[in-house]
């Protein structure tokens, strides 16, 4: 069983609240200004933030829900969301077991990891290719 | 023995997909503290990375250390383990035992001569001859030495293998010392802690492996990428601890409401470790969020330091604020976090500098 399973609600509770939040909001603004002037993507590391009890929460809060909501299943699932600010997306990568392994914010027009790979692009049209061509007997 | 061929073929001939293995390395790349950005550099050296050998000592230790590193969650266990080392000996893990157990040591360390990684848990008495701690009959003094000798690099993990800990405490009966303290001609890698969190024994396993190299340390020789900053630097306490707003007892108001601990005891100004982002038990919690001072395990003698509940005579350096467009106006919660922030991200660039170093040679 992973931790994720065990029911512990977490209750936001502003009073506690030390900043982080919208300490975090303000460097999206600023990545998005960048995405719209230069193009340029990033990428914050949540896990990488000192966040208070509570403040996660406060934190998909402030983002709410866009209009796209993704699902992909690559050793384990990965939730991947526009929030509702355009551009912001929230990707939580889980392995196997269902522990969160990545979880992140990425600042772009659409999120890299669900493009396909040119590696695979060119795996699955072999596979294709193998399928179409006619059976060596009937090849005259 | 195991294969030894790279990671990559073997997840190809598993017929895991590109796109996973760049997941993967999103997740490597979040373990390791690298900047996200990182992960088709890690990609691109995972391509490249052979399977080590690994061979695993347990000295003079509680076996913590190993509980703690088979709770970790990410990635699991398994795959960090058995994809990308081929750990040959751990004599709490492995079936092997008796004589079977010894020859697989040995013969990997023949095998492997000048290239296998030795891991190290536990403090090595030398007291006496080193009687106080044997493994077949024969001394931790004696088979550190020993298996030192044919090691690429040596990483000690926890506290005791890197500075003596607990074992080391005051009188030391054992005469405990630190790895360091033994071995003088073998890069050695520190990851303190006790036990260690097992994001960072992974994290820094995981580094070792991607690019080979050692990563940057600091002047106990722990990798900056996780020990390079105090736990008071990225506390979410502190915008209290730097409004003087103190709890006076683990009951009073100032705890409740969650205020600082410095005079509980907290020894988080002077303790370097990753506690407070990497937190605990999969990301839930840390100490000092669960109302209790942080007891400095991953420092030097922090078992003869004074008690867990004597406030630090010292105070710490005071922040210095970091000014910036997305700061101006903001509170001064949000100023300290940032500031952190800023610090982290110096840290993490010139983390991410020597790691693509490595890359290029
Ligand atoms: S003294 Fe301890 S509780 Fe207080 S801010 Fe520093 S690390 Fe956090």
């Amino acid at each position: 069983m992973s931790l994720e399973n065990i029911a512990i609600k977490l209750v936001a509770d502003d009073a506690f609240s030390v900043g982080s939040v919208t300490a975090l909001l303000s460097e999206i603004a600023a990545q998005l200004e960048k995405l719209i002037a230069t193009g340029e993507t990033s990428l914050i590391d949540l896990k990488s933030l000192p966040f208070a009890p509570g403040e996660y929460e406060q934190l998909r809060q402030a983002l709410g829900q866009g209009e796209v909501t993704a699902h992909m299943d690559a050793i384990g699932p990965s939730e991947i969301a526009e929030t509702q600010y355009p551009g912001v997306w929230w990707l939580t990568h889980f392995n196997i077991e269902g522990d969160i392994v990545a979880d992140m914010i990425e600042i772009a027009p659409f999120p890299n990891i669900l493009q396909s790979q040119p590696e695979d692009v060119r795996a699955g049209l072999e596979r294709l290719q193998s399928m179409l061509a006619p059976p060596a007997a009937t090849n005259d | 023995m195991a294969d030894h061929g790279t990671l990559e073929q073997r997840l190809a001939q598993q017929g895991i997909s590109r796109r996973a293995f760049l997941k993967f390395c999103t997740a490597m790349a979040s373990l390791m503290a690298l900047p996200p950005g990182s992960a088709a550099a890690i990609a691109a050296a995972l391509a490249k990375a052979k399977r080590p050998s690994v061979i695993w000592l347990s000295f003079q230790e509680c076996t913590g250390c190993t509980e703690s590193l088979t709770r970790s969650h990410a990635p699991t266990l398994e795959s960090l383990i058995f994809d990308m080392i081929s750990l040959d000996y751990h004599h709490t893990l492995q079936a092997a035992s008796g004589f079977a157990a010894e020859k697989s040591r040995t013969d990997a360390m023949q095998e492997f001569y000048g290239k296998y990684l030795l891991i190290v848990d536990g403090s090595i008495p030398t007291k006496d001859g080193g009687i106080y701690s044997t493994i077949a009959g024969r001394t931790n003094l004696d088979l550190l030495q020993e298996a030192a000798k044919g090691a690429a690099a040596i990483i000690a993990i926890g506290t005791c293998a890197s500075f003596g800990g607990i074992p080391k405490a005051n009188p030391n009966p054992t005469g405990a010392v630190a790895v360091s303290d033994i071995v003088k001609d073998k890069p050695i890698i520190n990851i303190s802690g006790c036990p260690p969190i097992p994001a960072v024994i992974t994290g820094v396993l995981a580094q070792y492996l991607t690019f080979g190299g050692l990563p940057e340390l600091d002047h106990l020789g722990r990798p900056k990428a996780f020990y390079g900053e105090t736990i008071h630097d990225r506390c979410y306490r502190r915008p209290f601890y730097d409004q003087g707003k103190f709890a006076k007892t683990f009951d009073d108001a100032g705890a409740r409401n969650g205020w600082c601990l410095f005079e509980l005891g907290c020894k988080g100004p002077t303790t370097h470790n990753a506690c407070a982002t990497t937190k605990w038990n999969g990301g839930t919690s840390f100490p000092i969020e669960s109302g209790h001072g942080c007891l400095g395990c991953s420092e030097p003698d922090f078992w003869d330091a004074g008690g867990f509940y004597q406030a630090l005579s010292m105070p710490a350096t005071p922040l210095t604020f970091a000014t910036g467009a997305a700061v101006a106006g903001a509170a001064i919660g949000i100023g300290v976090s940032l500031a952190n922030r800023a610090k982290k991200s110096a840290a993490k660039k010139a983390h991410q500098a020597a790691t693509l170093d490595d890359l290029e040679k």
